[in-house]
């Protein structure tokens, strides 16, 4: 396929590969803050690629593991009400929550559908209108512009029966809570190419410039990715961090205005409670009060018993860096991609996922 | 999540195209991207084209991995 098949050849990643062997003469760190980038780097053997020298850490980058317990489990006591049905994305559903899953609440009666596309969502809506139809809105930047415009939808439309439960996130503020925590030394970002289509460079331009930390922009394929860790080690290895586009036929440095423009009008920027991280300021996605009779927060009202992590999951420390996925007791033990305890595990774009999948004894190894 | 594949636009109708991968046709939303024409390809997320390759770019790209790893070759 165009535009994926070039960016995966064997003889020019090699090529890639001994051009960051010959550049690296320090140990460093590097965070992929993107689950899809982990994703990729295990699938790809791109660890065993470059230097040992080049760490390469996980980050906070997968909507579906940093959503906190206490926000899935509002969304399943709101499954549970009566005439609604419920749509989210299809990692979601499999999460456990304190109590149970949306899954579960599935099987005990409530109608919870997956969806590909908020476009879907709204389209369940107009097939239902006796119903409330919520959607559990997650996702970063990327996903954000669309979940504004069904917002926008369901107001032109006059619809009556659309709710969007909001639990968007935004990136560069919980790297800038990871980068405060000190929790861990990192040199460089591997920063995330969809989200970036979106924002463009200047939301990352505070990290070299305040945390003396490189950042570059990656794609998804293999030779994006080797191509953003060569940037990053050069920017290391010069002493010059700034911000650069390693995915320049995705990313614009200015982003995609449009789509701001759209996320700007329906949502304001508040608090976000991550999993792992905690609250962070500035990270997350409200809706705006012009548009609050879409807002499923204010529409319904849910008791919820306090939260409860899994015992012995550490889905937390992972999300943050702080851990390998193979540091988890429970990891390929307890917790699988079967029966999962943690987020990490459960969804595709998760580290735990990731290493169960593609891991490696080279893998564990090399850290 | 932030999954998004590049898609070739075959038709414009309004806000909306179809789009072809592989073989498999696909409608959707334009509405971020209003500049397309057909044969431009877009990076498909969740339904929406959030953005548009740049075919020039992405040639460019090549064109750089290709001289490293003949550079490569010589040492």
């Amino acid at each position: 396929m165009k535009f994926i098949d070039e960016y995966q050849d064997n003889k020019l990643a090699k090529g890639l590969a001994h051009k960051i062997a010959q550049r690296s003469t320090k140990t460093i760190r590097l965070m992929e803050f993107c689950g899809g980038h982990t994703h990729a780097i295990l699938r790809h053997g791109i660890r065993q690629l470059v230097p040992k020298m080049v760490e390469m850490r996980s980050g906070p980058g997968c909507p579906v593991c940093v959503t906190a317990t206490a926000d899935l489990d509002k969304a399943i006591a709101m499954a549970h009400l009566p005439d609604v049905i419920t749509t989210t994305f299809g990692d979601m559903i499999r999460v456990p929550g304190s109590y149970s899953s949306l899954q579960q609440a599935r099987a005990q009666g409530a109608d919870v559908r997956i969806v590909y596309s908020t476009i879907d969502a709204i389209e369940i809506a107009e097939a239902n209108p006796g119903k409330s139809v919520i959607f559990v809105g997650i996702g970063f930047e990327t996903t954000a512009p669309t979940i504004a415009a069904s917002i926008l939808k369901a107001q032109q439309e006059k619809m009556e029966n659309f709710y969007v439960l909001s639990l968007n996130k935004l990136t560069p503020p919980v790297m800038k809570a990871l980068l405060d925590s000190g929790e861990i030394k990192l040199d460089g970002i591997v920063c995330p190419g969809h989200v970036s289509v979106i924002i463009g460079t200047h939301p990352y331009e505070f990290i070299p410039r305040d945390y003396g930390v490189a950042c570059a922009i990656s794609g998804f394929e293999p030779l994006d990715i080797l191509l953003c860790i060569d940037k990053l080690v050069e920017q290391i290895e010069k002493g010059e961090p700034k911000v650069e586009i390693a995915y320049p036929r995705g990313v614009k440095p200015e982003g995609n205005r449009k789509a701001l423009q759209l996320m700007e009008d329906v949502f304001e920027i508040g608090e976000a409670n991550w999993r792992g991280v905690g609250i962070v300021p500035q990270s997350g996605l409200r809706i705006r009060e012009q548009y609050e009779r879409f807002d499923a927060d204010k529409a319904f009202s849910v008791s919820l018993k306090p939260p409860r992590e899994p015992e012995g999951c550490r889905c937390g420390d992972i999300i943050r860096g702080a851990a390998m996925p193979f540091e988890c007791k429970l990891f390929k033990k307890v917790c699988t991609p079967e029966s999962p305890v943690g987020p990490c595990m459960v969804s595709s774009e998760g580290a735990c996922a990731a290493y169960y999948q593609y891991g490696t004894l080279e893998n564990s190894q090399s850290t | 999540m932030c999954l998004a594949v590049p898609v070739r636009i075959v038709s414009i109708d309004g806000d909306t195209a179809e789009t072809e991968i592989a073989g498999v046709r696909r409608r959707v939303s334009i509405a971020f991207t209003p500049e397309v024409k057909v044969g431009d390809y877009v990076l498909l997320h969740t339904g929406y084209a959030i953005g548009v390759i740049d075919e020039a770019e992405a040639e460019e790209t090549l064109k750089l991995l290709e001289e490293i790893a003949s550079l490569s070759e010589v040492h």
